[in-house]
């Protein structure tokens, strides 16, 4: 053996440790505090570096290109500024649980506590919106920290680590074996759930006359094979399936078992099928408040199955019959294998199904014909028909329009739908699909996007032309915050306090400044033929979808009500809240 | 829209919980814990840290928190998913355990007060590790109940100043918890 042990510097180290990780892309913005590791970067081709616009942007792409592809996300930004405009895109993959590794730079450790130029304590401002952070002193520790930060960044349930290098320690030599020490952590989450559980949880489901299963973000995170063995438990039970926001596409949405979402805007057969069942069984998901409603009247009857890799998500908001703790492919696998080996079969569920038809026949999603005006979710579905046969990659703002695409867009398979749930980060979906698009270069990727939530990233559309990265953003404009000003209409007498999207740019101009293709669609009449010329145009390709301005997102769970309390398109919905259903979000 | 009005539900008791964390001794750690606390809401009763091994790797932090079983559970496990966390154990539950915390309790005064408070020390096995004419520092350990009594009774024999450490406290028997 040749001993290729180096003196290299900290810089350097970093690099190599990423490239030892498989790392493709790093989604990023230099400043002087990381003028070391661009160095280190530059000309080297095993590592594309993406150089966004803003470093919101660099998170956001990072996160996007995580969820599309399975593999963690990384980001490279400098000190103070660089990482504090990071931080919304850290604390969106907190709480999504999306893997990330975020490099920041730092002033030199000498400087650090003086108040230096750029300097930010970005461990202490991201301790707690990280799994884990470091702030590395020595260069010799460098390599076996980057192998610790995408092991905890990964494993168990998944999250952003903050690894912080002042400047001096970048420059910095120390020994490069290509060989990462020794792993200091012990961080090893349980995976397998005790035998026991799973027989119990199988019996339970066996023995259930109403069963339904609640499945969330973890079936994704999980990866494909929990998704396939999801469909598998399915198939051997005839249990219905709902799901968060998150876990879309776990499922597929054209299976007859498929429920639609459900929550705050899932469907009304989604959401009494929860309220009405005998068991529920949470795979993956954490019983948000989206998605409980008012928690008194939440699924009252029903035993829970809980399934979670993280112990904290079991028993926080809905008390549990039983935890299990484990990986959902894991956990889905040991179900399968309990249910066959028991001798199980499905249930009759005939009772049941016929109360699911009943709540189906309600058809929370219709909404009206506006003629010759789009109605938002009307184009949706044109998008969704115009571009199944590509299996596109979604990504989304936050607000109405994601909603809608979450209802009326339909996923049948994992990692194709990339949108901020817990955080809720308007300007998240540009970078987003940017990040997808560059993972997965082939694939139509389209940015559903809201005329005020596309401005808080729009910057990134530059980042789209430099690397050629032929994303699709479709708008559906309303000239309205369309969230805001519906809560407004709903709970505050239709005062539209600051909600109105004045002074919007001509987004097509816009769209051409930036040498990307702009379609503007008005009517009815133009929609397929607008949306047809985004799909058949190589090249990145802005669509400003005029619709019908005061349409609201039904069906909808007020705030603090229960599942059986939905709104549905038609009803009388306007009013005041008193100020204790004001004080819920 | 329908208003909506939501019942209170039954409030859970109140428990008192001790709990000792081993955690790796890394810049950043007490600030990550106490954080936490704060950040959900939990309650924090007192709080100690130190490390307790030869390389200075591991610490140990005993919290004494209070608050309903079902975040005495939460606490535990949000705190159990913190990377540097060893291990948590909740004395309260698996117990029997002892729990023991440090004063140092100065008093001013002369004459009777003073030999009444000197007395009075005595009875609580305090010892005596400063003193003037007319003050001493006590130092005592004990209970916290303990302490709080000693601290009352001093109250009326011319208390200046009370530091106290904070409980620590560990499992009876032969093995660690």
């Amino acid at each position: 053996m040749i001993d290729v042990s180096t003196q290299r510097s900290g810089a350097e180290i970093l690099v190599e440790s990423l490239v030892a990780k498989g790392v493709e892309f790093v989604f990023g913005y230099p400043g002087g505090a990381v003028l070391p590791i661009y160095d280190a970067l530059f000309g080297d081709e095993r590592i594309r570096h993406i150089l966004v616009r803003h470093e919101a942007g660099a998170a956001h792409a990072a996160e996007g290109y995580a969820r599309a592809t399975g593999k963690p996300g990384v980001v490279l930004v400098t000190s103070g500024p660089g990482a504090t405009n990071a931080v919304t895109g850290i604390a969106d993959a907190f709480m999504d649980s999306i893997p990330m590794v975020v490099i920041t730079g730092q002033v030199p450790t000498g400087l650090i506590g003086t108040d230096a130029f750029q300097e930010a304590d970005t461990v202490g401002i991201t301790r707690h919106c990280t799994k884990h952070n470091y702030l590395v002193k020595d260069a010799n520790e460098l390599a076996t920290i980057v192998d610790e930060a995408f092991h905890i960044a990964t494993a168990g349930r998944p999250g952003p680590v903050v690894i912080d290098i002042p400047k001096d320690v970048q420059i910095a030599t120390a020994r490069w074996t290509g060989q990462v020490n020794q792993r200091r952590t012990r961080y090893a989450p349980q995976t397998v759930a005790p035998a026991d559980d799973i027989a119990r949880a199988v019996a339970l489901i066996a023995a259930a006359e109403a069963p339904i299963f609640y499945t969330g973000g973890g079936i994704i995170n999980a990866g494909p094979e929990a998704s396939r063995r999801l469909r598998d438990l399915q198939r051997l039970t005839g249990a219905p399936v709902t799901s968060t926001l998150m876990g879309l596409g776990a499922f597929p949405a054209g299976d007859p078992a498929w429920l639609g979402m459900l929550g705050m805007h899932g469907t009304y057969e989604a959401n009494m099928a929860m309220n009405k069942a005998d068991l529920i069984i949470a795979l993956g998901a954490r019983f948000d408040d989206r998605v409980t409603g008012r928690l008194d009247a939440f699924s009252p009857n029903s035993l829970k199955i809980h399934v979670d890799i993280d112990r904290a998500s079991i028993n926080k908001t809905v008390r549990v019959d039983l935890p299990i703790v484990g990986d959902c492919a894991v956990v889905l696998d040991q179900m399968i294998e309990a249910w066959l080996a028991a001798g199980h079969s499905a249930a009759d569920l005939t009772d049941w199904n016929a109360r699911i038809d009943g709540w189906r026949a309600r058809k929370s999603l219709a909404y009206p014909d506006r003629g010759n005006e789009i109605m938002p979710q009307k184009a949706i579905e044109r998008l969704y028909d115009l571009t199944r046969a590509h299996d596109p990659v979604i990504s989304t703002e936050v607000g109405q329009h994601q909603m809608w695409a979450a209802q009326y867009f339909h996923f049948h398979s994992p990692n194709k739908w990339l949108t901020s749930g817990g955080l809720g980060t308007m300007g998240y979906g540009l970078p987003a699909a940017i990040g997808a698009q560059a993972g997965l270069p082939d694939r139509l990727v389209i940015d559903i996007a809201g005329d005020a939530s596309i401005q808080m990233n729009i910057q990134e559309l530059g980042t789209a032309t430099q690397y050629r990265l032929p994303v699709k953003v479709f708008v559906l404009n309303n000239e309205w915050m369309g969230m805001v000003r519906q809560w407004q209409e709903l709970t505050y007498e239709s005062r539209y306090s600051n909600s109105y999207s004045d002074s919007l740019p001509d987004f097509v101009k816009l769209a051409e400044a930036y040498g990307w293709k702009g379609i503007r669609i008005t009517t009815m009449d133009e929609l397929d033929a607008g949306i047809q010329a985004m799909i058949d145009h190589p090249g990145p390709v802005f669509v400003d979808c005029l619709v019908v301005k005061e349409a609201n997102c039904y069906p909808m769970i007020p705030s603090g009500a229960a599942h059986t309390d939905m709104i549905l398109y038609g009803d009388d919905v306007a009013g005041t809240m008193d100020d204790a259903a004001k004080a819920l979000v | 829209m329908n208003t909506q009005t939501i019942e209170p539900q039954a409030p859970e008791t109140q428990e008192r919980h001790v709990l000792t964390i081993t955690v790796d001794n890394e810049a950043g750690i007490l600030a990550k814990i106490a954080g936490l606390f704060t950040a959900r809401g939990y309650n924090i009763d007192s709080l100690t840290v130190a490390d307790i091994t030869d390389n200075h790797e591991v610490s140990r932090i005993t919290i004494v928190t209070h608050g309903p079983p079902s975040i005495i559970d939460q606490i535990r496990a949000q705190l159990e998913r913190l990377v540097p966390v060893h291990k948590v154990v909740d004395l309260t539950e698996i117990g029997p355990y002892v729990e023991r915390e440090l004063a140092l309790v100065k008093v001013a005064g002369t004459g009777n007060t003073r030999v009444e408070a000197l007395r009075m020390a005595d009875i609580f096995r305090a010892k005596v590790v400063d003193t003037t004419t007319s003050s001493f520092v006590f130092e005592l350990t004990g209970s916290p109940d303990k302490i709080d009594s000693f601290v009352a009774l001093m109250k009326e024999l011319g208390l200046v100043e009370v530091g106290r450490t904070g409980v620590v406290g560990m499992v009876r028997g032969e093995t660690a918890a």
